[in-house]
């Protein structure tokens, strides 16, 4: 297909418009595009990932309208007025939002990839119970799968977000010392 | 901070007489500094290789092999397809070598005229609308004339089908120690076991992904999620048939990787630059989920059998060991997977005489390759379930039977190598039955379980895993690895070690500013491209504190010699001083750069004929206990609680570290109780993270965490490996807690609920399984 044939072809694609990160975007892709796509593709944002494509690792988590989805399963058309909130949107005039210290002080990003995901189902959950215990942390994030750190880290840096004291709940780690080592 | 600093003195006292070297206090060596690319983690901006664009940029597929064996007799276009929008690749359009270079030149890059195994790549298609490509690569018929496959270990040693060289037999080892068959006669006891252990998924959240170019002036040029940027530049080469100078690497931040982007990126880096080339545009190929688990490399399934004399008092007096592993259709690293599964075989005892016999076997399923542990988790499943078996054979508690075999300081191990670094094994087991609460709990449980539905047991491993590349490896490595200083001031570390989640950019910058006595935040990382940093050595076998650490600390102190000398550096100096020396050396020498190569302890000396005396530089060493918890209404297994007490050198980064245990034991839990390829006529049939099950957050119990910590005089700053460590211990752990609650013997892994089930109906009587 020549470039002309296929401008003209995009132009038959509806406009459809919704807020991201609190932007006003407009695109104009096939409606049954997925988000994910759209998002990485359209609007470069490349923070959220792909990790399974069919909604069961939860690396492409956003919040839309007040919602936690898997982005791989929802075509864009769904989005249609929407406010949806991406990991470039976490932050808050530029400084790190307190998931992002907390992941950062206590390990919860290894290699990284589910972190953004992880980031928004915890903003999720936070947004909904300012202080949910263990087993809400665990529930609220069991959508979302870390191959590295054993979630350990995470839960801890979910908890050290509401409260530093209960950082040490999820477990409890020790390290010996001796004198000729420090 | 989530760790307690405790004191403790008995060890103090033991460490203190033993004179380790390494006792300086540090600043950042310790210390749980940033993850040094976290902020860019956390904010979503680090840049994966599917975050990546170049311009111009084509897509690239693969069509892949439907049969697991036979000969392919026509590869037809559907007519329905404009072909001319593509660009395809054959075997025919290989300017070198079709070979993967790894270690035995058997795997082609892609399959000319025969294929061995389902998913091998036949042909690969590019076009600019990677949306295109699907409809493309299902439109590309391939007629096979199929031959019979052999898929198991029994069908292949049994020669079923001759699929590999002349007898299907990829590699051999014969570890002999003493003379087992003197001792059989006159035992007091003779136990015998069979265990077996399943294929397990790497399950990176990251799939595969590369991106090349091609030109012929500047030759080839990948990005790429990888482990070893100079695996794949060794691998390039030959395809390409070009000079080192015209093949570039470079790593894209990689998102997991845990041994599965140690060979299989040299695949798909080859695929990718053949398609940049047939195409004249950049190419991106990244696998879909369903095709990464289908078509890459998983841990090798292994069967071991154990046969052991013991004396009237439970001493080991032989053990011979017959250890088979499934290697898939070609060979990879299966001899060196084999070769670690021999060498961890007889686990942290002492036992005069002992004979492993160990082989690796062809069959038509997609090659096994490297995973966390390399061969080690498998045989020590075996070992330690079967030391479990032995302890019931003779009436003694498993924690006894072990504590009256374990090694000791200057103790030899299997291959005779002497101890000579300080070996805490009754510390370690101590610890973690006292933090575990062992005894009582066991005590608690035996006297509930009767009662109701729920049965609950303990169950420990304990287990070595040797650090660094295997016996004369790391001499041939021949490593280089340095730290330069560039004019803006900032300390570089130049490796080719790679950050995969594990830390290596946070540790290997903390040994550098320690070692240069400058601050965290002015070391950085040299890019991982092969055309900027120097062969470190490959980024696998928890090699990277202890070995690349340990030789950038001592490129630091020739730095800091090369200052004081040349420079006018003082013996102390603030960083300003620093810097200002640094300048000083580059106006007069052009550059401000140290590099080592790796140099051996002392008394290492490896038979590679015999496999005989120093299989590994250091040991860490480990006691876990699991507790979990039986249904024996639905026969799912659940594990409650898991102690790790280990002890792995210096700890460089303790929350780094404390995340190394605790995500090791979550795959491990994974290995033992959810997670099993299901293969259908040689083809992975759960190939969905739907159906291939890892644990969730729901999963993975409380995991406490605790490092004993004696410094390794020839590590970076006093470190072991620990990066495979903790995927050894988990499995064999929860299946003696499984025997523990239920008093049935479950020898092989996975253990899914319907396996409980059929080993509990089993092994009780019917007329009580209808009763409950």
């Amino acid at each position: 297909m020549s470039k002309i044939e296929s401008a003209i072809l995009s132009k038959r694609w509806p406009a459809i418009r919704f807020s991201v990160n609190g932007n006003a975007r407009t695109v104009k892709v096939p409606p049954m595009k997925r988000l994910l796509d759209v998002l990485r593709e359209d609007l470069k944002l490349t923070g959220t990932k792909e990790g399974c494509g069919e909604g069961e690792c939860g690396s492409c988590s956003v919040r839309m309208d007040g919602e936690l989805v898997n982005s791989c399963l929802v075509p864009v058309l769904q989005a249609e007025g929407a406010k949806i909130q991406t990991v470039e949107g976490l932050t808050l005039h530029g400084e790190l939002h307190p998931l992002q210290k907390a992941f950062l002080e206590h390990g919860g990003a290894q290699c990284g990839i589910c972190t953004p995901g992880m980031l928004m189902a915890s903003a999720q959950l936070l947004d909904q119970n300012s202080h949910p215990g263990m087993t809400q942390i665990r529930e609220a994030l069991a959508g979302n799968l870390c191959r590295c750190t054993g979630f350990i880290r995470i839960f801890e840096s979910v908890a050290a977000t509401i409260a530093p004291e209960m950082a040490g709940h999820a477990t409890e780690s020790t390290l010996e010392q001796t004198p000729h080592a420090r | 901070m989530t760790f307690s600093l405790k004191k403790k003195s008995p060890r103090t006292e033991q460490a203190g007489a033993l004179k380790l070297e390494k006792c300086s206090a540090t600043r950042i060596v310790g210390a749980p500094v940033p993850r040094k690319e976290g902020v860019d983690k956390l904010l979503g901006r680090a840049r994966y290789v599917d975050d990546m664009e170049r311009e111009g940029m084509w897509h690239g597929a693969t069509v892949r092999s439907s049969i697991p064996r036979g000969f392919i007799r026509s590869i037809t276009f559907d007519r329905r397809v404009d072909w001319t929008e593509f660009a395809v690749v054959t075997a025919a359009d290989i300017p070198g070598e079709n070979c993967i270079q790894l270690i035995v030149a058997d795997q082609p890059c892609l399959a000319d005229g025969k294929v061995n195994h389902c998913e091998e790549a036949i042909l690969l298609l590019a076009h600019p609308d990677k949306h295109k490509l699907r409809e493309a690569v299902g439109a590309v018929r391939i007629e096979n004339e199929p031959l019979p496959p052999i898929f198991t270990i029994e069908e292949s040693e049994r020669q079923d089908q001759v699929v590999w060289g002349v007898d299907n037999l990829l590699k051999s080892f014969l570890l002999e120690k003493g003379d087992v068959d003197s001792v059989w006669a006159g035992a007091a006891h003779i136990v015998e076991g069979e265990y077996r252990t399943g294929a397990q998924e790497h399950l990176y959240i990251e799939n595969q992904g590369m991106i090349a170019e091609y030109s012929a002036n500047d030759g080839v040029t990948v990005w790429g999620s990888l482990q070893c940027p100079y695996y794949v530049f060794k691998a390039l080469r030959p395809v390409f048939d070009l000079p080192d100078e015209k093949v570039r690497v470079i790593q894209t931040e990689t998102g997991g990787a845990f041994g599965g982007k140690e060979d299989f990126p040299s695949v798909l880096a080859c695929h990718a630059a053949l398609l940049a080339m047939k195409s004249g545009h950049p190419v991106k190929m990244v696998y879909d989920r369903m095709e990464d688990l289908a078509a890459t490399t998983k841990r090798h399934p292994s069967r071991v059998r154990h046969r052991t004399a013991l004396d009237r008092d439970g001493k080991l007096l032989a053990i011979e060991i017959d250890l088979a592993t499934n290697g898939g259709a070609y060979a990879t690293l299966s001899s060196t997977v084999l070769s670690r599964a021999v060498l961890h075989s007889t686990g942290p005892y002492l036992c005069p005489n002992v004979r492993v016999r160990a082989a690796s076997w062809a069959t038509n399923l997609v090659p096994y390759g490297a995973f966390r542990g390399f061969g080690a988790p498998q045989a020590i499943f075996a070992m330690e379930r079967h030391m479990d078996e032995i302890a019931a054979a003779l009436g003694i508690d498993p924690v006894e039977l072990r504590r009256r075999n374990f090694l000791h300081t200057g103790d030899t191990n299997a291959t005779e190598q002497e101890m000579r670094e300080p070996v805490i094994l009754d510390q370690l087991l101590d610890h973690a039955l006292k933090e575990s609460n062992y005894h009582a709990k066991r005590a608690q449980f035996a006297r509930e379980n009767p009662s109701g539905p729920i049965k609950r047991g303990l169950g420990l491993a304990a287990f070595y895993h040797g650090s660094g590349f295997t016996g004369s490896g790391e001499v041939y490595l021949n490593s280089q690895a340095g730290v330069d200083v560039t004019p803006e001031g900032k300390v570089r570390v130049l490796v080719s070690n790679t950050e995969f989640g594990q830390g290596t950019n946070t540790v290997l910058t903390q040994v550098a500013a320690e070692a240069l006595r400058v601050d965290y935040s002015d070391v950085m990382m040299a890019a991982p491209d092969t055309g900027v940093v120097p062969n470190s050595g490959p980024t696998v076998a928890s090699r990277t504190s202890m070995v690349v650490g340990r030789i950038i600390e001592r490129a630091c102190a020739q730095l800091l010699a090369l200052l004081r000398e040349h420079a006018g550096l003082g013996a102390s100096y603030t960083q300003q001083e620093f810097l200002a020396a640094c300048d000083r050396y580059r106006a007069e020498h052009g550059e401000v750069l140290s590099l080592c190569r790796y140099e051996a302890p002392p008394g290492i000396i490896w038979d590679d004929q015999k496999y005989h005396g120093e299989a590994y530089g250091a040991y860490a060493w480990a006691v876990y206990v699991a507790q979990v918890a039986v249904d024996t209404v639905t026969y799912s297994a659940e594990v409650e609680d898991f102690w790790a007490v280990q002890e792995v050198g210096r700890v460089i980064h303790p929350v780094m570290a404390a995340g190394q245990v605790e995500g090791g034991i979550a795959q491990g839990i994974g290995y033992a109780l959810y997670e099993k390829v299901v293969w259908q006529d040689g083809r992975m049939a759960n190939n969905q993270m739907t159906n291939y099950i890892m644990p969730t957050a729901e999963d993975v119990p409380p995991i406490h965490v605790h490092f004993e910590e004696i410094p390794f005089r020839y590590g970076g700053f006093g470190a072991k490996g620990i990066g495979e460590l903790p995927h050894d211990g988990p499995a064999p752990a929860i299946l003696n807690a499984i025997r523990d609650a239920t008093g049935v013997a479950f020898n092989a892994i996975p253990l899914l609920p319907e396996d409980l089930y059929a080993g509990l109906a089993a092994a009780e009587p019917a007329e009580e399984m209808a009763a409950r």
